[in-house]
């Protein structure tokens, strides 16, 4: 025999392999500590994230206001019938009649510089908004005390996010201004209410007029664009693959396409669109219609390998029993076969969605990276997106847009949140094993 | 109301309202028929009806789309000649901003500020409103020739039910054949493009150039003078340092997503109870579904600063925008991209491999890393290829976080540059569409599409090479 | 040939959770002897044989009481380290599980987990003594850095054999060797069962009765988790004791 380990005897061998056990076992617990690791990394950058966005965004929830006493010169506004006249309005310098009158809180106060920094505790928009609540409600005219945004400053100043122990020239409110907000505090003029503006509005220069709610129309519109084209196609696109394509070099041509265009960067489908519905045919800028069209080609791959996937899971005998009874493919396919593949054709669906959702780039291409005041009304209105507007605001400079921002990720994430639990209710629901 | 009427949106309303009709008046055609011939008819009466509505429908709708689509151009030509003609000098940055302004005055949201501006609108109002008409008018007609032609042919013996499939298969297949139209369109609008740039700065400086910087201002004196043989006057475009930017950047991701997303795929494959996996597994889900822009936002906004700040700390120079920062924060996102393909591979390899390994007596471990791995490892491949693949392509973080002067350096506390960040720097703001400076995004999309393209079909090939050797 | 007892298994019970696998298996395996697991399919044979080397702790559900004694161990005591105990009993499966290396290191790898080789050449000496018992050696002397998985079905499965005996384990256990394989590879593999029980004990689970009936020297047979007949190969198929074990034999039920 010329084994060496023949030379061994079996004492000797198990003596070897005994004493190898301790460190080849240490060996497996360092891997399987290895992976915890990484597993408790991961899990902790997602607590991070979440948690950060949070501690940054909660603040927007609410909105400092601080209380002015004012009389509205009624006489100046309305018409010969004593109804409000519309160019009389407009033209009513609204942002003085404000500041005036918060100037009044402070009578001590004197000097132009001084009154000046005083008024910059109020939102530059506080008129402008006044003015539309009384188009709105002409009674409130009556009134004379009135709630007004104080400037985002001051609002950060009372969310406790200007450290007030910097060296004054570094801070964006001086001592005297935080004197003034600080009296105002101990009188109870100044409080923080809910912020339903930023639910209620599109964007705004000034970031305590800003609001989210033109984004998310817009992200609507461009949604319902994807839906509307992505699904029928991708429906029709799977049907054609699982039912009439012959196998072939067309059919692995469109299969290999799929399967790429889904990795493709979403950057290069707004490239594509910039250049060809901007360029090329000339749509609208902007617009929720180029949006939706873009993100619909960039879903297109997402949605037609749900729908296969869910096609193919429904068991062949019925197709065969509907083929047996008469019916053409066509029929077959389309009266027997889609509705029992439809849940899951709407979940693949709902997760292609969300994924448009998301996305920034290729809207940043076609321009839906515009500073849109207004929200959109019908397709082809200039707009931008939920994430885009999350993107602008980021960019912008003053800390008030970071709060803003944050809370619009987490609207954001909301929504992403519930799209993919509904994807998950209905995969339990209607999950069915044949 | 008329404008109503005529619009793209009222013209579809009528389109569906004369479909309707159609069908009615073909199913109506069908009985009369039925009861002069008394004989029975091929298919169910409603496929008739649906062959009338394919008549009816289809071929005006598309009159409709296709007509919007190519007289938007048209209009616009128009109100470029009249424009020119009213202001002979108008610089051509103004052009799109008096198109917007025209059509806004006819439109009636805007008023005009003066006569000419007033004209202009009044004579693209009379011209668009024509326009509108005309195409309200074919449309119906097409759609009213169509469905009679179709209601003329049904017969009881027609075969409506074969036709209409016939028909549907053809959209079906049309529908699949988009896959290949969108392709064809990326790499046809991209190249043409981007030949548009080549022909205006030479293809070898671009791909071997080592000097980016777009704008002809932001230039430095001594390098002005190498610039001009190469660029002319109009910046360079040598992309060198921007694909380096790109890969550092796409390096550091992949440092920190591999082992963190291949070791928790190995222990979510081989380790956990199926409890945990039951509650890991759709944990990372989640971080896979968050949208790249909130990635963004926490690296520039979080973790840009905090490196910094540590770099400070440390007696380091970084810069607030480093590789560092935009790098790591790439990599989170790419964990649970590689640890769920990762996982996917590893599970795949066969039950009858781990036995034997294990019936050896191999521990855990020694079956993991040297008999599992292994034999997954083209699949891994395949998954780190991808990975790479979608870091090169990734947009809003590196928009957000990293930098945006091209430099070529390896230092990932430098400020480094990406395809994609240049690509969202040249295209957005106020630029002419025909500039070099917009030509060159196109070229370094086209350079981006060609290389994640090349990624994707190594990483198929890897992972069908697994598919292969196994049952 | 010899007359001791390998290993003793007494009161052995097998669950996978609630469900009874196998119900007081009470057997003694005679050392260096070919001993034959036959019954109809989901009798158990398969999962008994998994208990003689632990390979059932793979399954979470599975629980195995009683004492399977070998020499003065008990192989079921939890305390006792399966790898150590896969080194002593070696296994050899129903499909051909050659790992994607190549030959060579197919067969060094036992060896060289254990510790047993330090050196390329001590390897080499094992691996060529492995193939040569496993009678590949001539088939493949030529390759042996070729992969593995391009030999053929029955070739593989000798392979897996001589990765099995490369390790020196007592006992070699077999789960039908041969199922996947033609009849040409099955006798090759027949032939060497009866070479390699001189140094092994061997246990092999077959659905083929007529292959028990060559190769093994006894034979158990099982139904619905019952040992229902133990006892020399011979005695078994010529007269059987039990009339189910005559049943199955015949053919009537299996």
């Amino acid at each position: 025999m010329n084994n060496p380990t023949d030379m061994l005897t079996a004492q000797q061998r198990q003596d070897i392999i005994r004493h190898s056990l301790q460190k080849r076992h240490k060996t497996e617990r360092r891997l399987r500590w290895a992976g915890l690791t990484a597993i408790t990394i991961a899990i902790s950058f997602l607590v991070i994230l979440i948690s950060n966005i949070f501690l940054n965004g909660y603040t927007a929830l609410l909105q400092s206001e601080l209380q002015v006493e004012m009389t509205i010169p009624k006489a100046e506004l309305v018409d010969e019938n004593g109804d409000l006249d519309a160019a009389r309005i407009m033209t009513f310098n609204w942002n003085g009649l404000v500041k005036k009158a918060f100037r009044k809180k402070f009578p001590d106060v004197k000097g132009m510089m001084d009154k000046r920094s005083l008024g910059d505790l109020v939102s530059d928009n506080a008129g402008y908004e006044l003015r539309l609540q009384i188009e709105k409600n002409p009674e409130l005219m009556e009134q004379n005390l009135f709630w007004i945004k104080t400037s985002d400053d001051v609002d950060m100043y009372m969310k406790g996010r200007l450290d007030a122990s910097l060296p004054e020239k570094m801070r964006r409110l001086d001592d005297k201004q935080i004197g003034w907000v600080d009296q105002l505090k101990e009188v109870s003029e100044i409080r923080k209410v809910f912020n339903t503006g930023f639910f209620t509005t599109a964007d705004s220069r000034e970031p305590e007029s800003a609001g989210i709610l033109g984004a998310v129309v817009g992200s609507a519109m461009a949604l319902m664009v994807t839906i509307i084209l992505a699904l029928p196609l991708a429906v029709m696109a799977a049907i054609y693959l699982e039912y009439f394509a012959r196998p072939g070099r067309v059919t692995d041509l469109i299969e290999v396409n799929i399967n790429n265009l889904a990795a493709v960067p979403s950057i290069v489908f707004g490239l594509l669109g910039l250049s060809v519905f901007l360029g090329f045919f000339n749509m609208p800028r902007s617009a929720p219609l180029v949006g939706g069209m873009v993100l619909a080609l960039m879903t297109l791959p997402t949605i037609i390998i749900a729908t296969r996937a869910s096609i193919r899971a429904v068991p062949t005998s019925i197709r065969d029993a509907a083929l047996g009874v008469g019916a053409s493919r066509m029929q077959a396919a389309l009266d027997h076969v889609l509705p029992q593949a439809a849940p899951g054709i709407l979940t693949g669906t709902i997760i292609g969605i969300a994924q448009a959702l998301g996305e920034t780039a290729p809207l940043i291409m076609i321009g839906m990276v515009a500073f849109v005041v207004d929200v959109p009304t019908s397709i082809t209105d200039p707009a931008t997106a939920l994430p885009v507007q999350i993107f602008i605001w980021s960019d912008s400079a003053e800390r008030a847009f970071y709060e803003r921002s944050s809370l619009a990720i987490m609207v954001l994430l909301v929504f992403l949140i519930s799209m993919n639990l509904l994807a998950v209710i209905l995969r339990r629901r209607y999950e069915k094993t044949w | 109301m008329t404008a109503f009427f005529t619009s793209f949106t009222g013209s579809l309303l009528w389109l569906i309202l004369i479909s309707a009709g159609i069908y009615f008046l073909s199913l109506r055609r069908l009985s009369g028929q039925i009861q002069t011939s008394q004989s029975k008819p091929h298919s169910l009466a409603y496929y008739y009806g649906r062959y009338a509505v394919i008549w009816a429908f289809f071929p005006a709708i598309i009159v409709l789309i296709v007509w919007t689509s190519f007289t938007r151009p048209l209009e616009n030509q128009f109100i470029i000649q009249s424009l020119s003609a009213a202001y002979p000098d108008l610089p051509s940055s103004f052009v799109d901003l008096k198109i917007a302004q025209i059509k806004n005055i006819s439109s009636g949201l805007i008023a005009a500020e003066d006569d000419i501006m007033r004209g202009l609108a009044d004579q693209y109002g009379y011209a668009s409103d024509r326009l509108s008409m005309l195409r309200y008018v074919t449309v119906i007609l097409v759609s009213l020739i169509g469905g009679m032609f179709a209601i003329s042919r049904i017969k009881p013996h027609f075969k409506a039910r074969v036709v209409f499939e016939g028909f549907l298969r053809r959209v079906f297949t049309f529908a699949a054949i988009v896959a290949i139209l969108t392709t064809i369109g990326i790499i046809v609008s991209l190249t043409f493009e981007a030949f548009r740039f080549f022909t205006q700065y030479h293809p070898i400086d671009f791909f071997f150039g080592t000097h980016w910087s777009p704008n002809v201002a932001l230039r430095e004196g001594v390098e002005n003078a190498l610039d001009e043989d190469v660029g002319g006057s109009s910046g360079s475009f040598g992309m060198i340092p921007v694909m380096a930017g790109t890969l550092l950047i796409a390096f550091i991701a992949m440092l920190v997503a591999v082992p963190i997303g291949l070791f928790a795929a190995i222990y979510m494959a081989e380790f956990a109870s199926r409890r945990v996996r039951n509650y890991v597994k759709p944990t990372l889900e989640v971080l896979a579904g968050i949208p790249t822009v909130v990635y963004g936002f926490f690296a520039a906004l979080t973790i840009g600063p905090f490196i910094r700040n540590l770099g400070l700390f440390a007696g380091l120079d970084v810069s607030s925008q480093s590789a560092l920062a935009a790098g790591a924060v790439m990599g989170i996102m790419i964990i649970p991209f590689i640890s769920s393909l990762s996982d996917d591979v590893i599970t795949a390899v066969p039950r009858s491999l781990r036995d034997g390994a294990l019936g050896l007596g191999s521990t855990r471990g020694e079956m993991i890393t040297k008999v599992v791995l292994p034999a997954a490892f083209p699949g891994l491949v395949g998954a780190f290829l991808l990975a790479i693949s979608r870091a090169i392509g990734e947009t809003m973080i590196v928009v957000m976080a990293a930098g945006v002067s091209a430099q070529l350096t390896a230092n990932p506390l430098d400020s480094v540059t990406t395809v994609t960040v240049q690509i969202v720097m040249l295209l957005t703001g106020d630029t002419e569409f025909d500039s070099v400076k917009t030509l060159s995004a196109f070229a370094l999309g086209i350079t981006l599409f060609v290389v994640t393209l090349c990624l994707n079909i190594a990483a198929l090939s890897m992972s069908r090479r697994i598919g292969g050797r196994y049952e | 040939m010899s007359d001791t007892v390998k290993i003793l298994a007494s009161d052995v019970n097998v669950f996978y959770d609630t469900k009874q696998a196998l119900h007081d298996i009470n057997i003694d395996i005679m050392d260096r002897q070919v001993t034959a697991f036959i019954g109809p399919s989901g009798c158990g044979k398969s999962t008994f044989l998994r208990c003689f080397n632990r390979m059932n702790d793979v399954i979470p559900s599975c629980r195995v009481d009683g004492h399977i004694m070998m020499g003065d161990e008990n192989i079921n005591d939890q305390a006792l380290d399966p790898v150590f105990l896969r080194a002593r009993v070696g296994m050899v499966f129903q499909k051909p599980n050659p790992f994607p290396k190549s030959i060579f290191e197919n067969v060094a790898y036992g060896p060289r987990i254990h510790g047993l080789v330090t050196n390329k050449s001590e390897a080499e000496d094992i691996v060529v003594d492995s193939l040569k018992r496993s009678g590949l050696w001539n088939e493949v002397h030529d390759r042996l850095h070729d992969p593995a998985t391009g030999l053929s079905g029955g070739q593989q499965q000798r392979l897996c054999i001589a990765r099995a005996i490369a390790v020196q384990p007592e006992v070699l256990l077999m789960d039908e060797p041969c199922s996947a394989l033609d009849p040409i590879a099955t006798s090759i593999i027949e032939e060497l069962i009866n070479d390699l029980k001189d140094r092994f004990t061997i246990i092999i689970v077959t659905h083929s009765m007529q292959q028990a009936a060559r190769v093994s020297q006894k034979t158990a047979y099982f139904h619905l988790g019952h040992l229902i007949e133990y006892g020399e190969t011979k005695d078994v198929f010529t007269r059987p004791a039990d009339p189910q074990t005559e049943a199955y034999i015949s053919g009537k039920i299996g």
